[in-house]
């Protein structure tokens, strides 16, 4: 079976991805509501649509970095003007999140097209340090002299008076929510069944199928001779210098893609709360797509969507775990032991969960440089090895004589 | 010509922190071609060793002093340092009165610990490794560092207060023979400033004048030659990073009395910090030093009032507006090599 052009692999990888994607609400309730282990369940809206949005964003991160090994550490730039876009279309033209969402695909396209041509002149840490300046020097600016674009520290908001011209008047005298055609993005139908509470949102339908096209294109790319090229530039870019090739165009090309990848990202976190604040921008923003990235596996399709659905999910979870929460869980220890491990636990869970996530990535980094993915292969590989002795078993092959001069 | 001396004045102390995180950056570079991004949370870790002798120095007792009452009529709880009560009056407050310059002697060994302990532990591992993983697992540390201050210290700024003696300002412009307050200076940003220079010509004396500094810097340009000569090379470059680790640090220490320190000051030196080592070119020790008060003075300048009302907002994009200029137009930085890092 092959379709849109893909292999009979990818292909089946697509439908996989599709599935999960889709069903995603349901993956995610594993636990019975009310049971001990429910607060572990993800399927809510709000951190669903994150998993969807962030995805897009590595995703896109991964075309530019995982491809052709440019580390831009100013990629939260291009997010944060996709959703001062997005609102600003909320503000002036309509509630309806299309033209919201195109509006922040350009006009991060463009600022990626400007912010490239120029970082590409150099490479490695220069480049890196390029980005970051012009994110830096976004984000300050949105905060100061930009503030009629902006609205400053406390954000781009919607308001009541905003003009919304396709929309007709607003006689509710509340603030309208934003929706595909009428259909309103924080709309969800709640179905129980098994015990279990399962949400379907409109919002995260909307950011789910938004994520499974990019993901094609983005898996079109990677399979593409485009794709090839990239990847020469990250192996050896003065070879491919000397055999003729101007590398410029594709790099750029790659960096104006990613970056179009953020403006979506950007543009649906405001479809989902119209709202868009400088933070976005800071650089620590643009670090954690960075971690998202290597977490999951930079270069490999699935790896930053892995890297984006573990951080995020980590953010929410085990930030909520308070030291209530502990107790009940040893709660059935001895008292004194107890109280030893809620300490014990203590700083690296609820608002210490920084310390984890720390931790663990200087651990991902040292010892699996292909991020998540390359663990799960090593674990699989671990397992087939393992399965061999089964059926040949190793008594009946000859020993490898030690030592063998090659 | 006093609003000049001013602003440069002004840029004196940002610059010269710069400069000195800078310097240690460029020396990690230079020796261990490693981009440290854990070093801006050395810079806050040592704001926190004077942080935290300020409150080892001020830990008291409690006595019910029965003579006086407090406001709702019960005798007066009386809180007294031990040390107070060790030394005795004035010599007791004087050691808590100077906390943070004795916080000075405290970090270096420290610093030079943690910056050994460091490199020994984690960042050996990636030498040869790409930059961008290098930059990964520093990044990586410096959340780690920084959430274990925020654990033990809380999320707010600390106030810690300079000697008595060197609060509040003196009238520079008299010296210079101009008229009364028409310059006013904090004493404590000339002491961070005279510190800075003392601490940076030490060194690059210590580079200079000694063996050690001497087979540091050959290594510096030919690592293969030096460890042919039968030099444990890697031995120097490691308390090579610890020395680049204290002089950060002690850049913390002293900063702390300029802004309260808080957990996260680290990350915001740090970017800029890089952007310095940038402009003053990789591996070039005079560059970083240059470059930092460069941009702190420069930084000064475009807060002017007179500069903002021609070009609104250049204070909050100006170090990296001439980032960016650098890098473009000559890559290897102010007083960079040719062709070190040149692409």
């Amino acid at each position: 079976m092959q379709l849109f052009g893909l292999s009979k692999k990818d292909t089946l990888f697509l439908l996989i991805v599709i599935f999960l994607t889709l069903a995603t609400p349901i993956l995610l309730q594993p636990f019975a509501e009310g049971s001990g282990l429910a607060q572990f369940n993800a399927g809510y809206p709000d951190l669903m649509q994150r998993f969807a949005i962030y995805g897009i964003f590595a995703i896109g991160f991964n075309i530019l970095f995982g491809l052709t090994g440019y580390l831009s550490f100013g990629h939260a730039a291009f997010l944060g003007v996709g959703s001062y876009s997005a609102v600003w279309m909320f503000k002036l033209l309509t509630m309806n999140v299309i033209p919201g969402i195109i509006l922040a695909v350009i006009v991060s396209g463009l600022f990626a097209l400007l912010i490239g041509w120029i970082s590409l002149r150099r490479s490695g840490i220069y480049f890196s340090i390029l980005t970051l300046a012009f994110a830096q020097m976004s984000y300050n600016l949105a905060y100061s002299v930009l503030t009629p674009l902006t609205n400053g520290e406390t954000g781009l908001q919607i308001r009541l008076t905003d003009p919304r011209l396709l929309d007709g008047a607003n006689t509710t005298g509340s603030l309208p929510t934003t929706n595909l055609f009428g259909l309103a993005m924080n709309d969800s139908i709640r179905l129980e069944f098994f015990g279990r509470l399962f949400t379907f949102n409109v919002g995260y339908y909307f950011s789910a199928v938004m994520a499974i096209i990019v993901f094609y294109i983005a898996l079109r790319i990677f399979r593409s001779p485009f794709g090839l090229m990239l990847r020469a530039v990250k192996t050896n870019q003065t070879r491919l210098n000397y055999t003729g090739v101007n590398t410029r165009p594709y790099t750029l090309a790659a960096f104006v893609i990613s970056g179009m990848y953020a403006g979506l990202a950007g543009g649906l976190l405001a479809a989902m709360d119209p709202l868009a604040g400088a933070e976005r921008m800071q650089w620590t923003a643009s670090g954690e797509v960075v971690l998202m990235t290597i977490l999951g596996g930079a270069g490999t399709m699935m790896g930053p969507v892995l890297g984006a659905g573990f951080i995020k999910y980590f953010e929410n979870i085990f930030s909520k775990i308070n030291d209530n929460v502990l107790h009940n869980w040893f709660g059935a220890l001895p008292d004194g032991l107890e109280n030893f491990l809620v300490d014990l636990v203590h700083p690296f869970v609820g608002k210490g969960w920084h310390l984890t996530l720390g931790m663990l990535f200087v651990l991902v980094v040292m010892f699996l440089p292909g991020g998540l993915v390359e663990g799960g292969q090593r674990i699989a590989a671990l397992f087939r090895r393992k399965r061999k002795p089964d059926g040949s078993g190793p008594k009946h092959q000859p020993k490898q004589a030690p030592h063998v001069a090659e | 010509m006093d609003a000049i001396i001013l602003q440069i004045l002004n840029g004196l102390d940002k610059g010269s922190a710069y400069a000195l995180i800078a310097l240690g950056l460029t020396l990690i570079f230079g020796t261990l071609g490693v981009v440290n991004f854990a070093h801006g949370a050395i810079f806050m870790l040592g704001a926190f060793t004077a942080v935290t002798l300020d409150r080892l120095l001020n830990m008291s007792f409690v006595t019910i002093d029965p003579t006086r009452t407090n406001f709702l009529g019960q005798p007066l709880e009386v809180k007294t340092p031990y040390i107070v009560s060790w030394f005795g009056d004035s010599i007791g407050n004087g050691i808590i009165d100077w906390a943070v310059p004795l916080s000075i002697l405290f970090s270096i060994p420290i610093m030079l610990f943690i910056g050994y302990a460091m490199e020994r532990g984690i960042i050996k591992h990636f030498y040869h490794r790409p930059h961008a993983d290098q930059i990964l697992v520093t990044f990586g540390l410096a959340i780690v560092l920084q959430e274990i201050v925020k654990a033990f210290f809380g999320a707010n700024p600390i106030p810690t207060p300079a000697p008595a003696a060197f609060r509040g300002s003196f009238d520079f412009g008299v010296w210079l023979g101009f008229p009364a307050n028409a310059i006013i200076y904090p004493y404590w940003r000339m002491i961070y400033f005279l510190f800075s220079a003392i601490v940076i010509s030490g060194v690059f004396a210590f580079l200079r004048f000694t063996t050690f500094g001497m087979v540091v810097r050959a290594g510096m340009a030919d690592r293969e030659t030096v460890g042919l000569l039968g030099i444990d090379i890697d031995k120097r470059f490691t308390i090579m990073f610890g020395i680049a680790a204290a002089v950060a640090g002690l850049a913390g220490v002293m900063y702390a009395p300029i802004n309260s320190p808080n957990y996260h000051m680290g990350m915001d030196f740090l970017v800029l910090s890089f952007v310095v080592v940038v402009v003053g070119g990789m591996g070039s020790l005079p560059g970083a030093v240059l470059a930092g008060f460069l941009l702190g003075v420069l930084e000064s300048f475009a807060s002017m009032n007179e500069i903002k009302s021609i070009l609104p907002g250049i204070d909050q994009i100006i170090i990296y507006l001439i980032a960016i200029i650098i890098l473009l137009t000559r890559p290897r930085g102010l007083m960079g090599r040719k062709g070190v890092m040149e692409d």
